[in-house]
C-alpha cells in the first residue's frame, strides 16, 4: 500500500540546513496497523507530513497504492488527499463554526457529493463512532473525546486507503484514549490501513508493528503482540 | 460562480459568522452611503448655483442710464440721460450682425394691478417679443408677444406665475382683462423664470402700448440683448466684451458723458460672469470628485484589509480545508465569493440608504444655493461595481496567499 524509498528531507532556517529524514526506506501493506514512535526531533511528524502529501520529500520515491507522488501539483496533492487519506490530528482540528455532521460532510462536499447524499453518509460514519445523537451540536459542545471521535468519523467518510493519526490521543486522558483506540483498532479490523504516529507506549502497543525513528533513520521495525484497547481499558 | 452546492456552503458561513459579516458589510455599506450623500450635495450645489445665474440668459448684454457724475464739456454732473426709441434702432443698425435677440425695454416699478376686486403692484415691463428668450422664461400657458401685438398697439399682457397665483387663485387667466391704472390688458400668456419668483412678479406688455398708454413718447429705460454664441467659449466672452464696451462708448459719445463716468451708463454683460460661474462650478465638481475618489480608495483599502483579516482569523479552516481535499481554486473560490457578495448586498443596501436619505431630505433643503441634492443614479451604481471589483482584486491576493497556506503550517498554528 505504502512503498517509502530513501526519503530524504532538511529544512533550511536561515542559513542552517537541519537533515531531518536520512534515507528512509518503509513499507507497509494493506490493513496493516503501524505506529510510528519516537522522541521530539526524531522526524517522525515530518515523515507523516510526506506520507500525507502535506509535505514533499527532497529526495527518494514514495509510492501510494501503485501511484507516484512526486512533484504533485497542488490540486492533484489536494484530490489524492481526498480520494486516498484521512487525517487524525492531536488537537482535532474541526471546523468551529460547524456542527459535527458538517465538519463529516466536508471532504464530501470536496468530492463533490450532493448535499442530501452527503448528509446520509455523515450520519453513517457518526453512528459509526457512536455520535449519532450528537450530530447537530457544534464542537465546543462536545468533549476532547467526542472531538476526537468526530475527527475520525470525517477522516472514514470519504472511504480513504489509509488513515494517518497524528498523537491521536495526544490531548485526551488515558480512559478516552483507549476508548478512541479501540475506535480506531474496530476500523482497523474492517481491513483499513491505520499509520499511528505517538510517543506513549501504550498506545503504541495496541497496534500491531512498531517502527523507531531515531535522529532521521529506522532504528527499529518490529511486529508485536497487539494490545486490545478494550481489555487494556478494564485494567 | 453558480454553483448551488458553493452558494450553501457560502450562506451557511456567513449565517454563521454574523458578527464579522456585519462588521465587513457595515464598513462598506457607510463608505457608499457617505460618498453617495457626497456626490449628492455635489450636484445639488452645482444645480443651485447655476440655477442663481440662470435667471436670464448667460449670453446677454444689458444697457441702462442714470444720472451723470462728472463736468464733461462744460456740461453739468446730475444731468439725467433718457435712452429713446432711436438709441435702440441705432445700436440695432450698427452691431445687428452680431446680435441675436433685440429689445429695447420701458418699465414702470409697482404697477398696481387689478383683477375682479383682487389688487397687487407688480412690476410692468413693455418689451418686444424677443424678451421671452433674453429672459429665459417659458409660457406655462398662451402666448407670448407677437410682432402684430407691437405693430398694432394691442392691450396684451403676458404675466408672471406669481401673478397668477396672487390675482387669479390659481384659476386660468387667459383671455381675461386685469386693470393697470385704470386701463384694461387682456392677459394672454403666462410664463415662469428660471429665477423664480422675485423675476415672477413682473408682466410684459408690448413696448409701444406701454409708451402710448402711459404717456412715455419715444423714451425707453433698458436695451436689452443676447449675443450670437460662437461654439468657442472664450471667443464668445471676448466678443461679448468688444460689444459691452463699444455700446458704452457710442453712448457716451452720442450725449456727452464722460468716458470715465461709471455710474451715467452702465453694461452689464452676463457672459462675462457666466464664465467666472462657470469656472466655479467646475471647481465645486472637482473638488468633490477629488473627495469622492478617496473615500473610495478608503472603501477598497477597507475592504482590502477586513479580507486580509478574515483570511488570517480563517487560517487553520483553510488549512483544515485543504487537509481533507479542497483544491486550491476552491479556497480562493470561496474567500472571493463571498467577499464579493457581502460587499455587493452591503453596497447596494449603503446605496439605497443614501439615495433615500437624499430623496428624504431633497424637498426640506431649501437654501438658493443647494438645490435638489441628487445623485445620478448611473454614477452611483457605477461607484457600487467599482468597489466590488477593487474589494475583490484587493481580497484576490490574500485570498490567493491563503490558498497557497501549507496546511501542516495552517494546522500548527493555534
Amino acid at each position: 500500500m505504502i512503498d517509502l524509498q530513501n526519503i530524504h528531507k532538511s529544512y533550511k532556517t536561515g542559513t542552517n540546513s537541519l537533515h531531518v529524514l536520512k534515507g528512509i526506506d518503509f513499507h507497509v501493506k494493506e490493513g496493516e496497523m503501524v505506529s510510528i514512535m519516537g522522541s521530539s526531533g526524531s522526524g517522525k511528524s515530518t515523515l507523516l507530513n510526506i506520507l500525507g502529501m502535506l509535505d514533499e520529500a527532497d529526495e527518494g520515491s514514495y509510492t501510494l497504492d501503485g501511484k507516484s507522488i512526486r512533484n504533485l501539483n497542488e490540486k492533484i496533492a489536494a484530490q489524492y488527499r481526498n480520494k486516498f487519506l484521512g487525517f487524525i490530528f492531536q488537537s482535532f482540528n474541526l471546523i468551529n463554526y460547524k456542527t459535527a455532521l458538517d465538519n463529516v460532510a466536508m471532504p464530501l462536499y470536496y468530492q463533490g457529493v450532493k448535499r442530501a447524499e452527503r448528509t446520509d453518509k455523515a450520519m453513517h460514519y457518526l453512528e459509526k463512532v457512536g455520535l449519532a445523537q450528537w450530530a447537530t451540536h457544534l464542537p465546543n459542545e462536545l468533549s476532547g473525546g467526542q472531538k476526537q471521535r468526530v475527527a475520525i468519523a470525517r477522516a472514514l467518510a470519504s472511504d480513504p486507503k489509509v488513515l494517518l493519526a497524528d498523537e491521536p490521543t495526544g490531548a485526551l486522558d488515558t480512559k478516552t484514549s483507549y476508548e478512541v483506540m479501540e475506535l480506531i483498532q474496530g476500523i482497523n479490523d474492517e481491513g483499513k490501513t491505520i499509520l499511528v504516529v505517538t510517543h506513549e507506549d501504550d498506545i503504541a502497543q495496541m497496534t500491531k508493528r512498531i517502527v523507531n525513528l531515531k535522529d532521521g533513520q529506522i532504528i527499529d521495525d518490529t511486529r508485536v503482540q497487539q494490545v486490545l484497547a478494550k481489555n487494556a481499558a478494564n485494567v | 460562480m453558480f454553483d448551488v452546492e458553493r452558494w450553501q456552503e457560502i450562506f451557511e458561513t456567513i449565517g454563521k459568522n454574523k458578527l464579522r459579516t456585519f462588521l465587513t458589510g457595515l464598513s462598506v455599506a457607510s463608505g457608499i452611503f457617505i460618498l453617495v450623500i457626497l456626490l449628492g450635495f455635489s450636484s445639488g450645489i452645482q444645480k443651485g448655483v447655476k440655477t442663481q445665474f440662470e435667471r436670464d440668459a448667460t449670453n446677454s448684454i444689458r444697457i441702462g442710464t442714470r444720472i451723470t457724475t462728472k463736468e464733461y464739456k462744460g456740461l453739468n454732473p446730475g444731468r439725467r440721460i433718457q435712452l429713446r426709441n432711436e438709441d435702440f434702432e441705432e445700436l440695432n443698425r450698427k452691431y445687428g450682425d452680431q446680435l441675436e435677440f433685440k429689445t429695447a425695454l420701458y418699465n414702470m416699478w409697482g404697477t398696481q394691478v387689478t383683477y375682479e376686486g383682487e389688487s397687487g403692484n407688480y412690476r410692468l415691463e413693455g418689451a418686444s417679443p424677443d424678451q421671452q428668450f433674453i429672459e429665459n422664461a417659458s409660457l406655462t400657458s398662451g402666448r407670448f408677444l407677437s410682432m402684430d401685438d407691437m405693430d398694432e398697439a394691442r392691450k396684451v399682457a403676458v404675466i408672471g406665475y406669481t401673478i397668477q397665483k396672487d390675482l387669479f387663485k390659481g384659476a386660468d387667466p387667459i383671455g381675461k382683462m386685469i386693470s393697470v391704472y385704470g386701463i384694461n390688458f387682456k392677459v394672454i400668456g403666462v410664463y415662469t423664470d428660471p429665477g423664480g419668483s422675485r423675476e415672477e412678479n413682473r408682466f410684459f406688455v408690448p413696448l409701444k402700448t406701454a409708451q402710448i398708454s402711459f404717456a412715455a413718447g419715444d423714451r425707453i429705460r433698458n436695451i436689452a440683448y443676447t449675443i450670437k454664441m460662437s461654439d468657442n467659449f472664450d471667443e464668445a466672452v471676448a466678443m461679448s466684451k468688444t460689444l459691452s464696451e463699444n455700446f458704452e462708448k457710442d453712448i457716451k459719445e452720442k450725449y456727452i458723458i464722460a468716458p470715465d463716468d461709471r455710474s451715467a451708463v452702465r453694461v452689464d454683460n452676463t457672459l462675462e460672469e457666466a464664465k467666472k460661474i462657470y469656472s466655479l462650478i467646475a471647481m465645486i465638481r472637482n473638488v468633490f470628485w477629488f473627495i469622492g475618489i478617496f473615500t473610495i480608495i478608503a472603501g477598497v483599502v477597507g475592504v482590502g484589509n477586513i479580507m486580509l483579516i478574515i483570511v488570517k482569523e480563517r487560517t487553520k479552516e483553510i488549512g483544515i480545508r485543504k487537509a481533507i481535499g479542497a483544491v486550491p481554486s476552491s479556497i480562493v473560490g470561496m474567500i472571493l465569493q463571498e467577499a464579493i457578495f457581502i460587499t455587493s448586498i452591503a453596497g447596494f443596501l449603503g446605496l439605497f440608504a443614501g439615495v433615500g436619505l437624499l430623496q428624504l431630505i431633497s424637498p426640506m433643503v431649501d437654501n438658493d444655493f443647494i438645490k435638489a441634492p441628487q445623485v445620478d443614479f448611473t454614477t452611483a451604481i457605477s461607484t457600487v461595481f467599482i468597489l466590488i471589483i477593487a474589494g475583490a482584486i484587493a481580497g484576490y491576493i490574500p485570498a490567493r496567499r491563503a490558498a497557497k497556506i501549507k496546511p501542516i503550517e495552517a494546522l500548527r498554528e493555534e
